[in-house]
């Protein structure tokens, strides 16, 4: 946003996204993540500008009562642009950094073993929570629920699945609670870490850049200096 | 030495308590047996020896918990951590959920206590040894069985050395080789001084590793002895407790009459 127009983002995609990706081998994992999670979104943001930006003048096609303008098709693949970086970074950062890593430097840090085990207990919990309801899925069904059919059979059978997954969830918790405090967990101060993310001196270096071109970019675009770009 | 002294405790919103005028000791090396029907108050009598309750369940607590002859409720939770294990029947309830490992979760206590990294990998490696389970150090917690889980909880509580170790049905899922691990692991615990307390309906697990059994009947003390006369005392059926299988076997043996070299033999065989 701070680059503007569609040259900005598609070379910051490029260079922090796509090159890094590749870097890391997970380039064609990240391009089906991206494209699944961009183009619902994509569509409707390309029908929606292509054919309803309010001045556009110049018409490229009609279909019926709309018409397709040369200014909405520039805004909507700038914002396309736009997203394509946001989703690249996110899939990028989902992909190359195991959650139990990121919590454990944030932890080396200083930030609260309570809040880095809130964070990662509620990731890990999620594989668990979908083999509960798989389970409560297939014990229902033994015993005549009907989870197939029509949406409304469907949505029906939403409430005998959910209710025992969330009741079984936090009914466990107090045991899980107590079986923490039994190992120590409410200790006040740090707790030992078994083992810290490596971090070499060219990542440190990547970081210090990527920060330090924040402000760089904001002072170029307050300048006019990127007035090219868009 | 882990005592309780005159020990009552009713639940919050309880009308009546759960555990009445309870008074046991627990010597350092020894492995004390609890057994009773279900409900009898044999998980309240868990909560309240590791000093959970009341301090994590919430509810009131007539009569003290002695540790070392010291009274431990002026204690903190997590001073208790090094002094009291507990582990549940449930083995899911008791993985942190947070460890990618075996070994980071076995790790997991000792990293609270904040001890220094090379007692943490010694005990880490110890508890995993003294179980057998080193081969799963790398698998994901998540995905093993249930009796697998109940290991590593046990190995997890190991880890943290607790010179008194608490257990609520801790075999309820695992199988007979799993059980034996189990015994196994207490009995050379208890041998290197620790006090232990299990809680069980396997009364053949108890009868192999404990010393002395106490029965509890609606959160009474009925019966507290040597663990060959409770486990071979006639009115376990009717307290809710199934006797031995050699106990049973034995009778039996009475009431149909086996005498002289027939008995002598399977007594022998069952000794």
């Amino acid at each position: 946003m701070i680059l503007g127009g569609i040259a900005g983002p598609a070379a910051l995609v490029v260079a922090a996204v796509l090159a890094p990706a590749a870097v890391a081998g997970v380039l064609g994992r990240l391009l089906r993540a991206s494209l699944l999670l961009t183009v619902p979104i994509a569509l409707s943001v390309l029908a929606i500008n292509v054919f309803f930006f309010p001045g556009g003048a110049t018409v490229l096609l009609r279909i019926g009562p709309f018409a397709a303008t040369a200014e909405g098709l520039s805004f909507a693949t700038e914002v396309l642009a736009r997203i394509g970086a946001i989703s690249g970074a996110i899939t990028l950062f989902y992909l190359t950094t195991p959650p139990a890593a990121l919590v454990l430097d944030l932890e080396r840090r200083g930030v609260s073993p309570r809040v880095t085990f809130v964070a990662l207990a509620s990731v890990q919990t999620v594989p668990a929570m979908v083999e509960r309801a798989v389970t409560i899925t297939a014990a229902q069904r033994a015993r005549g629920l009907d989870t197939e059919g029509s949406i409304w059979r469907r949505v029906r059978g939403v409430l005998p699945l959910a209710g025992p997954v969330l009741l079984g969830s936090i009914g466990e918790v107090e045991e899980r609670s107590m079986a923490l405090e039994a190992r120590g967990f409410t200790r006040p101060g740090r707790r030992t870490l078994l083992w810290s993310p490596p971090d070499s001196g060219r990542q440190r270096l990547a970081r210090w850049l990527l920060v330090l071109s924040v402000p760089l970019l904001v002072a170029a675009r307050a300048a006019g200096w990127l007035e090219w770009m868009t | 030495m882990l005592a309780l002294e005159s020990v009552s405790y009713r639940y919050a919103g309880a009308l009546r308590p759960s555990l009445h005028d309870i008074s046991l000791e627990l010597r350092d090396g020894e492995v004390l047996g609890l057994v009773g029907a279900s409900e009898s108050g044999k998980t309240t009598l868990c909560l309240v020896a590791s000093g959970l309750a009341p301090r994590t369940v919430g509810g009131t607590l007539g009569g003290r918990l002695l540790l070392d002859g010291a009274d431990a409720a002026p204690l903190a939770i997590h001073h208790l951590a090094g002094r009291v294990g507990i582990a549940f029947a449930s083995p899911a309830t008791q993985l942190s959920g947070v460890a990618g490992t075996v070994y980071e979760e076995v790790a997991f206590g000792p990293m609270n206590l904040g001890l220094p990294l090379p007692e943490v990998i010694a005990r880490t490696d110890g508890a995993l040894a003294s179980l057998r389970i080193e081969a799963l150090a790398d698998r994901d917690p998540a995905r093993l069985s249930g009796g697998q889980q109940q290991l590593v909880a046990i190995a997890g509580l190991l880890a943290l050395a607790p010179a008194h170790l608490i257990l609520d049905e801790p075999t309820a899922q695992l199988d007979p080789a799993g059980t034996a691990m189990v015994a196994e692991a207490l009995a050379r615990l208890a041998a290197e001084g620790a006090s232990i307390l299990v809680a069980e309906h396997k009364t053949d697990l108890l009868a192999g590793i404990c010393a002395r059994v106490a029965l509890l009947d609606a959160g009474r003390v009925v019966l507290d002895g040597p663990a060959g006369e409770v486990l071979s005392d006639p009115r376990l059926p009717e307290l809710g407790v199934a006797a031995p299988a050699a106990a049973r076997l034995r009778r039996s043996a009475r009431a149909a009459q086996l005498t002289g070299d027939a008995l002598a033999r399977l007594d022998g065989a069952l000794a």
